[in-house]
């Protein structure tokens, strides 16, 4: 065997530095590839580097063994700089399979390292890949360093004294790829050792082998000297502080949890399990000790008719899902925004419509957002542009919701939701306290109640909540008196009332910070976004200055309502590209809105926008 | 606990009711704020929340804390507030097509979570806002606006249905007889969870004399079934009475039968195989039906077994603090001058 018999001297290996490097890990669903792509995420997080990540999984949890549907990959920029995106080309893929290989080696850079497991191509998974002679022994891998690792039987040899049996036996494959990535990339190996330590520590036999299979692979490259070449990437120049590696749906767990504290309001979160929101119920549930009640209902409608139910019992109330669970929720939505209660409703967007794409990212519920209700009733929108991002935004969203008592729809997508950065952990204290007040004593005449008088600054009504002695007072569906709150038909009580509401929720558009351009302001074009393109949009403008170009970007983050120097900065660019995931939507609000033409960089495939793909548009506007 | 003293008056609203004149829920109205009055809690801790149709009016004419949600919704919002706020008392207001039809999903399903709900399902076998459709506990055949040939929509038991979603306290009364239904409003109130009372209702207007086997002055006298709890069960004066045959609780005369044999009501059997087959005596209220309290047994309720795991994590893991949940997935740190390449 290879690494029995090889004495090569591990010195002979050269070692070059790289600025940034995409890697990405490609194997079956049950190959173990989310986890080893998060596994050299974490460690190269831990060593200082800046990184993205964009992970890629089939909607089933386990599509036949073998097929092109069942693959699943997992990609990672690192770099030494700030990058924005997990990059477009991987330089390294390591493919588990045939299918893994068919499926990812069109996006592999010519000339990149080219890792399989040459025992899995068989006769029969090469026929389910769809190919027809065996691509390792054939040409059509020349343009690659192909570097072939009999996996199976290396991992086996590796954890036959662990005492780890049958099928268990191949499970550790994944940490054998990654313990070979380690030494190809120079990543320390203790993070990841001290991990599964604490992962699969109950386990004993479990931990055991994973380890003996990282430390095959990682030997497995020492000793065969399996390439000349290794590389690595030195840490990042990032700002001082102290860092953490987050995704966006746990960092908008967190943020909820922060904005609890910050406002001193007991977290509800009532919901029901959907792709890709329920990471975000598994890390509330955790939490209790915050005081966080989470609720998994029945459906959709329960699960906001809950967090209805504890807006008015005084809580910071959530309800999250995705496209297919928020048109479910549309109805209580109106609701909601009809009795004036806070209430954060919390949309992660998938590819639709109907079920759609469930694992793969798509803007295209910003239309549904703004306007996807019955009556009129306009809603603060807020969108999440970055994983970490996300813990400032949910307490954003509670601010606004608790300061005006409303609704409001907080966008996030499958790839801020699953994707991770470092995070420079915030200062916790200097995050502003949400000032939050319940109504104590009746503010009417002749010790009345008047529940819908409002605040004259912010429009908010009294926020009373049952047990206060006094205020007893009821609210509902129907068209309510503008101070009582008493059922109205009155015709100027409705306008009034539909007058106000909308008012109350556009003048938050002055609470809000102004929009500031990024890059040159008297730039030849303005690349306008929201939501996820945030970072495929900063670095395609970086490329396109490269180039020689003076380009402005700029980013929404509050979509309803649009902060006010918006329209001023949009009419002082003559060019303008809003790239998005979707058909043109935000291209369609500001049209409407501003009455300028803008152009749409748009599409829905299942995967975020290519760097090269908004750079190339940009070029093409400015030549 | 603070008591007030209070009249049926301080429960009342300035609003105007709405219903029709002649109206049951008019009875249930009167019944229920004679029953908190007595109760003399303070008025601040009810919540009466109801969905939509002519009976999800009902909070709007009790002066306490109330929503008029949306149709089908009220179990789940009331969710909501009563596993967040323990220390309230939180009531559901219903009606047949509200809680059996669009909210049927809602109603099972706090049943069997046991949530600390009172719902008051006001059954009048018709939609009644909607001015007369069929709804589904009306009977087939039933000629409406909806069904001119007659219904064919074959119709739901209530309690039935309750007991089969693992209710824990499960009631039957009628409208017009507020000492009964008041008995068996203060049982809900005592019973620690779900409670669900189907509470028979006249609609004059859409559906009248729907219940006047049981309502009418000869007619009740012959078919109610007075449940209660420790009693053998007789009814028609004690002409008849009720023994288990073949699994099926069954009518027989009294006089026929061993005493001993006469079924003994027991709400608090663990197994609700026999409040079921009680239930099963009449489909609806055509004939002999049951009235009272089907079951009543002692389940941990889902907001006191949601507060005492919040309480047990602060006590094993202390109050939450957020500066170690957000370094809790290791951290490390960039030093002031840091150079590339470090
Ligand atoms: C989503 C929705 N669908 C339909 C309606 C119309 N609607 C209002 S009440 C009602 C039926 C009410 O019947 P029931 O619950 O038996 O109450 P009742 O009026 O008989 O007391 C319907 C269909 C509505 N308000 N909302
Ligand atoms: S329609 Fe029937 S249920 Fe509705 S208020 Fe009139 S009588 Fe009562
Ligand atoms: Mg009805």
């Amino acid at each position: 065997m290879a690494n029995e018999t090889a004495t090569a001297d591990p010195s002979s290996t050269t070692t070059e530095t790289l600025e940034k490097l995409v890697v990405r890990f490609a194997g079956d669903s049950g190959d173990g590839m989310q986890l080893a792509g998060n596994r050299f995420t974490d460690a190269s997080a831990l060593f200082g580097n800046d990184l993205a990540t964009l992970p890629n999984f089939p909607a089933e949890i386990r599509a036949p063994a073998g097929t092109l549907p069942g693959v699943s990959s997992f990609q990672v920029q690192i770099a030494d700089f700030d990058i924005l995106t997990a990059g477009d080309q991987p330089d390294c893929l390591v493919a588990m399979n045939p299918a893994a290989l068919m499926t990812n080696l069109e996006d592999l850079r010519q000339g990149g390292t080219l890792i399989v497991n040459s025992d899995a191509f068989d006769e029969r998974n090469l026929a389910k890949a769809g190919y027809e002679s065996d691509p390792l022994d054939d040409d059509s891998l020349k343009g690659y360093r192909v570097i072939k690792v009999p996996m199976d039987d290396l991992t086996k040899r590796a954890v036959k004294d662990t005492g780890v049996k049958g099928r268990n036996v191949l499970r550790s494959k994944n940490f054998f790829a990654l313990g070979l990535m380690a030494w190809l990339f120079h990543r320390p190996t203790e993070p990841t050792i001290d991990w599964i330590e604490k992962k699969f520590g109950k386990q004993e036999e479990v931990a055991a082998a994973n380890i003996a299979a990282f430390r095959a692979g990682y030997n497995f490259g020492v000793t065969t000297e399996a390439t000349k070449n290794t590389f690595e990437v030195k840490p990042a120049a990032l700002k001082p502080g102290t860092y953490t590696n987050v995704n966006g749906n746990t960092a908008l767990a967190w943020g909820l949890i922060a904005a609890s504290q910050k406002s001193g309001l007991p977290l509800f979160y009532g919901t029901y399990p959907i792709t890709p929101a329920s990471d975000i119920l598994h890390e509330l549930s955790h939490h209790k000790n915050f005081g966080v009640r989470t609720f998994q209902a029945e459906d959709e409608i329960a699960a906001i008719g809950a967090a209805i139910g504890a807006a008015f019992a005084g809580n910071l109330a959530v309800t999250g899902s995705s496209g297919p669970g928020i048109a479910l929720k549309s109805e209580a939505i109106s609701l909601a925004f009809m009795l004036e209660l806070p209430l954060i409703v919390i949309n992660v967007q998938r590819g639709g419509p109907s079920t759609g794409l469930p694992t793969k990212p798509e803007q295209s519920d910003l239309l549904f957002s703004l306007y996807g209700r019955h009556g009129e009733s306009p809603l603060p929108v807020l969108a999440i542009a970055t994983p970490s991002e996300a813990f400032l935004m949910a307490i954003e969203a509670a601010r606004i919701a608790v300061k005006y008592m409303t609704p409001v729809i907080l966008l996030s997508d499958n790839s801020v939701a699953n994707a991770s950065e470092p995070w420079l952990l915030p200062d916790l204290d200097s995050i502003p306290e949400i000032d939050v007040e319940y109504a104590k004593h009746p503010n009417g005449p002749d010790g009345t109640f008047l529940p819908y008088m409002r605040n004259v600054d912010t429009f908010a009504r009294p926020w009373a909540i049952p047990g206060t002695a006094g205020l007893e007072h009821r609210v509902g569906g129907l068209e309510k008196d503008a101070l009582s709150g008493d059922v109205s038909y009155d015709a100027s009580n409705h306008q009034l009332m539909t007058d106000t509401r909308a008012w109350k929720v556009a003048n938050i558009a002055n609470d809000i910070p102004q929009l500031e351009i990024d890059g040159e302001e008297d730039a030849e074009i303005l690349v306008l976004g929201w939501g996820s393109t945030f970072g495929s949009i900063r670095a395609a403008a970086r490329r396109s200055r490269l180039e020689g170009h003076k380009v402005a970007t700029l980013h929404l983050r509050y979509l309803n309502p649009l902060p006010n120097n918006l329209g001023d900065l949009l009419r002082s660019y003559d060019k303008i590209l809003i790239p998005e995931l979707n058909t043109g939507q935000l291209l369609k609000v500001i049209r409407a809105e501003f009455l300028i033409d803008v152009t749409g960089l748009n599409k829905v495939a299942a995967e975020p926008f290519k760097v090269s793909e908004i750079t190339e548009k940009i070029l093409e506007m400015v030549q | 606990m603070t008591t007030r003293s209070y009249t049926r008056a301080d429960f009342q609203t300035d609003q105007e009711v709405r219903w029709c004149p002649g109206c049951g829920d008019y009875t249930i109205l009167a019944s229920v704020q004679q029953f908190v009055a007595a109760l003399g809690r303070p008025r601040e801790e009810f919540v009466f929340i109801s969905g939509i149709g002519c009976a999800s009016r009902f909070p709007y004419y009790m002066n306490t804390f109330g929503m008029h949600s949306i149709h089908g919704r009220a179990p789940a919002i009331a969710t909501g507030v009563a596993t967040t706020r323990p220390d309230l008392s939180v009531w559901v207001i219903t009606g047949d097509g509200d809680a059996l039809s669009i909210g049927g999903n809602h109603l099972i399903h706090v049943l069997r979570r046991n949530v600390n709900l009172k719902i008051l399902l006001f059954n009048n076998q018709i939609y009644g806002l909607t001015k007369g459709q069929y709804s589904p506990t009306s009977e087939i055949g039933k000629k409406t606006k909806s069904s001119p040939f007659g219904s064919i929509d074959y119709p739901f038991n209530p309690v039935s249905l309750a007991l089969g979603a693992e209710a824990t306290f499960v009631a039957r009364t009628l409208d017009m007889d507020r000492s009964h239904t008041q008995a068996i409003l203060k049982a809900a109130y005592e019973h620690e969870g779900a409670a669900f009372i189907e509470i028979y209702q006249n609609c004059n207007v859409f559906n009248d004399k729907a219940f006047i086997q049981v309502t009418g002055k000869e007619e009740r006298i012959h078919n109610r079934i007075d449940l209660q709890h420790g009693k053998p069960i007789v009814f028609d004066g004690g002409s008849k009475a009720i023994v288990m045959r073949d699994g099926q609780a069954t009518i027989v005369e009294s006089s026929l039968v061993d005493p001993n044999a006469i079924l003994v009501h027991d709400e608090t059997r663990p197994d609700p195989a026999i409040a079921f087959a009680l239930s099963r005596l009449s489909h609806g209220p055509y004939g002999p039906t049951p009235l009272g309290i089907f079951r009543n047994v002692e389940r941990p309720s889902y907001d006191s077994e949601l507060n005492a795991q919040v309480a047990e994590a602060k006590e094993q893991l202390g109050e939450g603090d957020l500066e170690k949940l957000i370094r809790s997935h290791g951290t490390w740190t960039v030093e002031a001058e840091s150079p590339n390449g470090g």
